[in-house]
Order: structure tokens, then C-alpha cells, then sequence
């Protein structure tokens, strides 16, 4: 109807924003005529070049104008010569951005890898042609190569490519001698990027070839309830080793690997930072293995352990091989749910009736509502509790504070890097003791290492 | 009286401008409940100080572009897969190859760790999500082990374990997601919404642990039930492929990257984009996004072979890290939030601190 047409027709001229388009609107910035680039004649020998400039104008300008480093003003700007925006007027072949009085000048819009015209392979020969007239047979070794292969290729057009080549060397020597140095200079930096010589980079290398879809947006408004975030990173901020550094010391800086081993599963005395950041949440207790000991002991002392373990008995349904779940399924109802079990979890009767009635066929998710109903009782209640407990409390008293270990003070006696057991030797070490079978280790070694 | 006859052109005018009229409505609504964006809320939070990051591993030994990488829950370990088909466990740490494995494809786009730290997952042009046993024994070939599990019908360009060994969830450029189980490879969920390609998925680290999300090359970031296969949420500010999708560690927002050269982050309460991590001279896509253990830094590998570190709460950039020498593709912080990996197309991988 009417209003779709109107939509497309709005749709076809709204530009789809790629790394060409970013890349240009910093070169129209350049060439804006107040503020953007100061640009001069270049001598080259004894002919004059108009509108030139130099690289350390090209990166006082940038830096200038977007407010960054000379680091990275050099970084952007070499980009903006490779990719064929700018190009060198002295050493045309090497396209990198120098930051001195080396001469640049920008490239014509004709010659934008934007606008995408195919540099076929016609087009190349003729270039070459031109190139190989005017020097006389002297072409670099790489483009003799091209040359010759070329002309095997498409030698059934080789008298045109040969007249096209004089017909255009003939044009251009009508021109003045700027101009012609010019349009060399442009034509060459286009053929480097679309033709790039071995050893050199192909920047239009872009990996497999994706579909996308050219469509128009709204922006969204910005929204409420952020005040989360603020106090997520202030609460986590100490525990962040990026952001605070670690005590003992960070491994990958100081090759000391003492920070992991007093934090490792089996410790025997947890840090104090790792103790409390049990506190921060229940999510947080549950997935560091020992938190979950710990509560596993003040629920014993409670009388309320079934409930951790039929949380993890569903877990172990939930993430397990697809072939077992009806097995498992039966051993939690058996010891969880059936009347008289040995660890009967106290679930609400509605949930109980529908999870008995669910088990009858039963599937992944079968325990789900009963599990997080079960999950739920324990965040209410138990966890709230163990926070308050003695168990808890003397733990955080006793909770190690590393020392800090700095690094060696001599740079030349680097602490040897110990290598440390594979978790895949550990499991089949396990294996080859008879101890446990192997998916089930695999299963439990997975699923009981975090949520 | 005669009918008027209206011409198209006018017709077309007319509902052009209603379809304005409409819009400006529709935007003056939204302002009403537009509160404070994210930088705002953080105005009173103290800034970030100097920023030293350095490599501190260089891990060399891929013969061609590094694609993807994962970490192993050791802390130490990663792996990582290139182009050339070749999927290396390294011990980072020491710098150590523990096991290599050779596809029988190029461009292996996606590898993964299992949360056991018994075997890995990969795949890329085939088509295919593989798991592969890790061995210890010199003498075993691990490609013989190998075991199939996902099938898609175009490449595959993300996967990760879920809770365990047993599961596997994978994007690719089907335009579609897919849970499997690994034993029997049977498909268990699959999810239908993104309109072209998808190119990135991770897991919400939420209480009930039911869903995840994935970016494509529609622009779209979906929200998906893992249970249902429903999608939940949509969001689309985007303006081009989004290459790589991260949760902020509480569960309750995500960031991603794009190739239209900005980090975005949502808030998934509030259904929206709440800040926008972006700069001028920042020109490039972004490739891999992942955040600090305390979700305020995120660290971008951006395809003109930089990291740019983002302040999440401000929206200002605190860093930019040089040292690669073509296209960041990968990056991840490691499980215990001490440093973080980087995989590139200059076929190394760097770990920074």
C-alpha cells in the first residue's frame, strides 16, 4: 500500500553506516574549509603541486580535532593512506603516513574503494600498459609478473588494452605537468590497494561473506533503574584485580602464582575478600565451591541440608546428558519428593502436586518449579541466617589477608613459571583409579563448579 | 458534485507528513519517561585514575588468523582456533601447547572450553560444532574422538557450553541458534527471530540461569528463553553487524560491539539502550567486547587492531592499548578477572595485565 511504499522509498536513502562511511566523514572534516586541513603547494623537483600537505599536519590535525594522543593520531591517520584516502606524493608505493614534511594529498572520489567499481582486471592491464610504455619495459618485478600473466589471460584483448594504454598516455601528456603527476600518483595508490603487492596486506580482506540487511532504525530513549550499576561496581570494585590489583600479588605480572593457589577450591583457609564477597549475594555463596560446603555445614546443623542437595540433584537433571534425565528424575523423586523420603523437601502442595504429576513423563525441566521454589526458601531464609551465624562470622574473623608479594626487584631473575596439573589429567587420573566413571565425573566435575 | 481526483504524489505527501506527525508523537512519549542516561547517574562516582595495562603473555604458534579464544575455568588455560583450521590448548601461563587439534575446514570462527576442563568445542565453515576429549596421551590422536554435535546449514560463527559438559548452545550464519545435547548431538531448542546472519551469543549468569543472548548481522540483539525458544526481548540500535554480545556480571544489563564502531550497553529492566560507548576517532568495528570482574571497565578489540578500555559507569574511554599488528577478533576476560585474552589476525594471542 501507499504508506510501504513511502516507508521504502524513505528506507532506500537512509545510508547504511560501514567503516567506508565512518571513514569518510573524517576526511570531509579535513577538507572542510575552516576547519579543516591547512593545505599548501608542494614542490617536487621543479614542478609545483596545489593543495598538498604534510604528515605532521595531517596528525597535529587529528590530534587537534578529536582530542587524542599523537600515538593514536598516527595510528588513524596511517589507516586513512592504506585505505586509499590519502596518498603520498614521494615514495608513492609506500603507503604509510610519516609524521614529518613528507607530502600527502587527498585522493579523488573516483578513486574510493566506496565507490566500487570493480577494478577488473581489463582496468589493470591497462595501467600497467601505461606503465610499462612510459618506463620503457621497466616495471618492478611483482607487476611484471601481473603484466605477463595478464596477457596470457586475456590475450584475446591485448590490441585493446595496448591502444586504450597509448590513447590515455597521449591524453595525459596534454595536460600539464602537475596534473599529469597527479593523476599518476592517484591512479597508482588506487592500483596498490586494489592489486596489493605480495607481502603486503590486503585491506578489503574481509573475512567469510555475511548477509545483512539495510533497514532503518529508531532510536531508543534511555531509561530508568540504573542506580544498580553504580552500586554493582562500587560493591565489586575491591574485588576486581584489574582495577585494584590482588593480594599476593597478580600472577601474570609477577609470574608468583600464590594468588591462585590461596584461592583454589581446596583450601584449607579462604581469604578474607573471598569470604566476604559471599555476603554479596546467594549466587555468589552457591558458586564458589567451598561457600557451598560452608553452607552445606550450617544447613547439617540445621536440619535443612535436603534442601541444598535436592537444589544440586536438580541442577545435575537440568545440565546432564539428555539419556539420563529420566533415571535421575526417578532417584531425586526417591530420595526428595516421595512420601516418606529420606530427605523430604518441604514444598508448597500445589507445587508438589503438579512436580508429582509432571514426573510421571518426565523431561529436563520437569523439576523446575520445585527447584526454585526449594532455591528461593534457601535465599529467604537459610542464607540470611548462615550471614548472621557463628559459622560464618568466625570464618570471616579467621579469613587470611595476603601479604603482598612484589615483584622481583632484579628483572633478569624471573620467577620460574611452574606449570600446573590439567584438569583433563585430574579426571582421567580419577579414571584410571576405578574411582569414578568417566561422564559421570565429567557431569559432576561440571555442574558442581558453578550455576 | 464531482469526485476530486487526488493524485498519487499528493497521497504520498499527505501521509508523509502524517507518518512525521506520528513519529514526533511517538518521540515526545518516549521523552516523558526518559529519566537519566547512565553517565549521568554516575556523575558523583569518583573517575578512574591512570591506566597501565601491558602484555604480559604473548602466545605464538598459530600458523594463520586467530578467531576465536575461550578460558578454561583453571584460570590459566585457553583455546583458542584460526583460520587455517588449526584448535591449540594452550597453558597461557606458561605459554605452553598442551594439545592441537586439526579440522578438516578452514576458518574455525567459534571454539569453546568445557567447564569441566575435559574437552573443547569448535567449528567455523563446516557447518559443524565438534567436541573434541582432551588427552593426555602423547600417542592418542584427539581427531579420532572426535564427536559431531551440532549441525547447521550455513557456518558457524559462536558456541558455548552451558552449565556443563552436557550442553551446547550455538549461533550461526543460518540466521539461527541451537541448543544441543552433546552425548546423542540431538537438537533440544532452537531459536527462530533474527532476520540474516547470527554472529555472537553469550549466557546470562542469572539466578534461574534460563537465558541468553545473540547479535547479528540484522543489528538485532535478541533475548531468548532457553526452555520456550521464545524470544523475550529485541533490541535493535545498532547500525550495523553486531559482532559480539557480553552480560554485565549481575545479570542485568549486556553490552555488545559493533562494526558501526561503537560499544552499546542494555539494561534489561528497563527494555533499552541506556549509554553508548563511542569517540570520533574511533573509525572502526568492534569485534569482541567483555567486561572487568566488577563491570565497571569494558574492553573492546576493535578490527584497527587496538583495545580501546571503556569506563561503563561514565561512558568515557580510560585507555588504548597497542601491540597487535592486524584485527583484535577475540577478546575475553579470564574466569578469576586477573587479566584478559586477545586473539588477531596477526596470529598471535596477547594476554594483558
Amino acid at each position: 500500500s501507499f504508506i510501504n511504499a513511502d516507508f521504502n522509498i524513505f528506507r532506500y536513502h537512509v545510508a547504511v553506516m560501514c567503516l567506508e562511511n565512518i571513514m569518510e566523514r573524517v576526511i570531509v572534516s579535513m577538507q572542510d574549509p575552516d576547519m579543516g586541513m591547512k593545505m599548501r603547494n608542494q614542490r617536487l623537483l621543479i614542478t609545483v603541486i596545489p593543495h598538498a600537505m604534510t604528515g605532521r599536519d595531517i596528525v597535529d590535525w587529528l590530534i587537534q580535532k578529536y582530542t587524542i594522543t599523537e600515538e593514536e593520531a598516527l595510528h588513524i591517520g596511517n589507516f586513512l593512506v592504506k585505505y586509499g584516502y590519502i596518498y603520498p606524493l614521494k615514495e608513492p608505493r609506500n603507503l604509510c603516513l610519516k609524521q614529518d614534511e613528507t607530502p600527502y594529498r587527498f585522493q579523488t572520489p573516483y578513486y574510493w574503494t566506496s565507490t566500487r567499481w570493480p577494478a577488473s582486471e581489463l582496468d589493470y592491464a591497462i595501467y600497467l600498459a601505461k606503465k610499462n610504455i612510459r618506463k620503457q619495459g621497466e616495471l618492478i618485478e611483482y607487476e611484471k609478473e601481473c603484466y605477463n600473466a595478464l596477457h596470457k589471460r586475456i590475450n584475446h584483448t591485448w590490441d585493446f588494452v595496448v591502444m586504450q594504454a597509448r590513447e590515455q598516455l597521449r591524453a595525459s601528456k596534454q595536460r600539464r605537468k602537475a596534473d599529469r603527476i597527479v593523476l599518476e600518483c592517484q591512479e597508482q595508490a588506487y592500483w596498490l590497494i586494489n592489486r596489493p603487492p605480495p607481502g603486503v596486506m590486503d585491506i578489503l580482506e574481509q573475512g567469510p561473506d555475511r548477509r545483512n540487511v539495510a533497514n532503518t532504525r529508531v532510536q531508543l530513549v534511555s531509561g530508568q533503574m540504573l542506580a544498580i550499576f553504580v552500586k554493582y561496581c562500587e560493591q565489586y570494585q575491591d574485588h576486581d584485580p584489574i582495577m585494584q590489583g590482588c593480594l599476593p600479588s597478580n600472577p601474570w605480572i609477577t609470574d608468583d602464582i600464590m594468588y591462585w593457589n590461596m584461592n583454589s577450591e581446596t583450601v584449607t583457609m579462604p581469604t578474607k575478600l573471598r569470604v566476604e564477597r559471599w555476603s554479596f549475594s546467594f549466587m555468589e555463596l552457591l558458586n564458589d565451591p567451598l561457600g557451598r560446603k560452608e553452607l552445606l555445614t550450617y544447613l547439617e546443623k540445621e536440619f535443612s541440608a535436603e534442601n541444598l542437595c535436592f537444589w544440586q540433584a536438580c541442577e545435575e537433571v537440568r545440565h546432564g546428558e539428555a539419556s539420563k534425565i529420566a533415571a535421575k528424575v526417578d532417584e531425586v523423586y526417591k530420595q526428595f519428593l516421595a512420601p516418606g523420603a529420606s530427605r523430604w523437601v518441604n514444598i508448597d502442595s500445589k507445587t508438589m502436586e503438579k512436580t508429582l504429576e509432571g514426573i510421571k513423563h518426565p523431561h529436563r525441566f520437569v523439576l523446575d518449579d520445585a527447584q526454585m521454589h526449594i532455591y528461593f526458601l534457601m535465599k529467604k531464609d537459610s542464607y540470611p541466617r548462615y550471614l548472621k551465624s557463628e559459622l560464618y562470622k568466625n570464618l570471616l574473623a579467621k579469613a587470611i589477608v595476603p601479604q603482598e608479594t612484589k615483584k622481583s626487584v632484579f628483572p633478569f631473575m624471573r620467577r620460574q613459571r611452574h606449570s600446573s596439573p590439567s584438569p583433563a589429567l585430574v579426571t582421567q587420573t580419577a579414571e584410571d583409579n576405578g574411582k569414578a566413571k568417566p561422564s559421570a565425573a565429567k557431569a559432576n566435575a561440571g555442574t558442581a563448579s558453578q550455576i | 458534485m464531482a469526485a476530486q481526483e487526488v493524485q498519487p504524489s499528493e497521497t504520498i505527501a499527505k501521509l508523509k507528513s502524517e507518518s512525521e506527525a506520528l513519529k514526533t508523537k511517538l518521540e515526545e512519549e518516549r521523552a516523558k519517561l526518559h529519566d537519566v542516561e547512565l553517565h549521568q547517574v554516575a556523575e558523583k562516582v569518583d573517575p578512574l585514575g591512570q591506566f597501565v595495562m601491558k602484555t604480559r603473555r604473548t602466545l605464538k604458534g598459530h600458523g594463520n588468523k586467530v578467531l576465536c579464544m575461550d578460558w578454561c575455568k583453571d584460570k590459566r588455560r585457553i583455546v583458542s582456533s584460526s583460520q587455517d583450521g588449526k584448535v591449540i590448548v594452550w597453558d597461557a601461563f606458561t605459554t605452553n601447547k598442551e594439545h592441537a587439534v586439526t579440522m578438516p575446514c578452514t576458518w574455525v570462527m567459534a571454539c569453546a572450553y568445557a567447564p569441566s576442563g575435559c574437552a573443547v568445542a569448535c567449528g567455523g565453515l563446516d557447518n559443524k560444532c565438534s567436541v573434541y576429549p582432551l588427552s593426555l596421551d602423547k600417542n592418542e590422536n584427539l581427531a579420532a574422538k572426535k564427536k559431531s554435535v551440532a549441525m547447521h546449514t550455513n557456518y558457524l560463527s559462536a558456541c558455548s557450553f552451558t552449565n556443563s559438559d552436557m550442553q551446547i548452545l550455538t549461533s550461526s550464519g543460518d540466521g539461527t541458534c541451537a541448543l544441543w545435547d552433546v552425548e546423542s548431538g540431538q537438537l533440544l531448542q532452537s531459536f527462530h527471530g533474527h532476520a540474516a546472519d547470527v554472529l555472537c551469543l553469550d549466557l546470562a549468569p542469572s539466578e534461574t540461569g534460563n537465558t541468553f543472548v545473540s547479535g547479528g548481522c540484522d543489528k538485532k540483539a535478541n533475548v531468548w528463553d532457553m526452555r520456550s525458544g521464545q524470544c523475550i526481548q529485541s533490541f535493535e540500535t545498532h547500525e550495523s553487524d553486531i559482532n559480539s554480545v557480553r552480560y554485565y556480571p549481575s545479570g542485568d544489563a549486556f553490552a555488545s560491539g559493533s562494526d558501526d564502531a561503537t560499544c552499546r550497553l542494555y539494561d534489561l529492566r528497563a527494555d533499552r539502550e541506556v549509554a553508548i560507548y563511542s569517540k570520533e576517532s574511533i573509525i572502526f568495528g568492534a569485534s569482541s567486547v567483555d567486561f572487568s570482574l566488577s563491570g565497571r571497565l569494558l574492553f573492546g578489540g576493535y578490527n584497527d587492531y587496538t583495545i580501546n578500555v571503556w569506563d561503563v559507569l561514565k561512558g568515557t574511554r580510560v585507555s588504548i592499548l597497542f601491540g597487535h599488528e592486524n584485527r583484535v577478533s577475540t577478546l575475553r576476560v579470564s574466569p578469576d578477572g586477573t587479566a584478559f585474552c586477545s586473539g588477531s589476525w596477526d596470529h598471535t594471542l596477547r594476554v594483558w595485565a
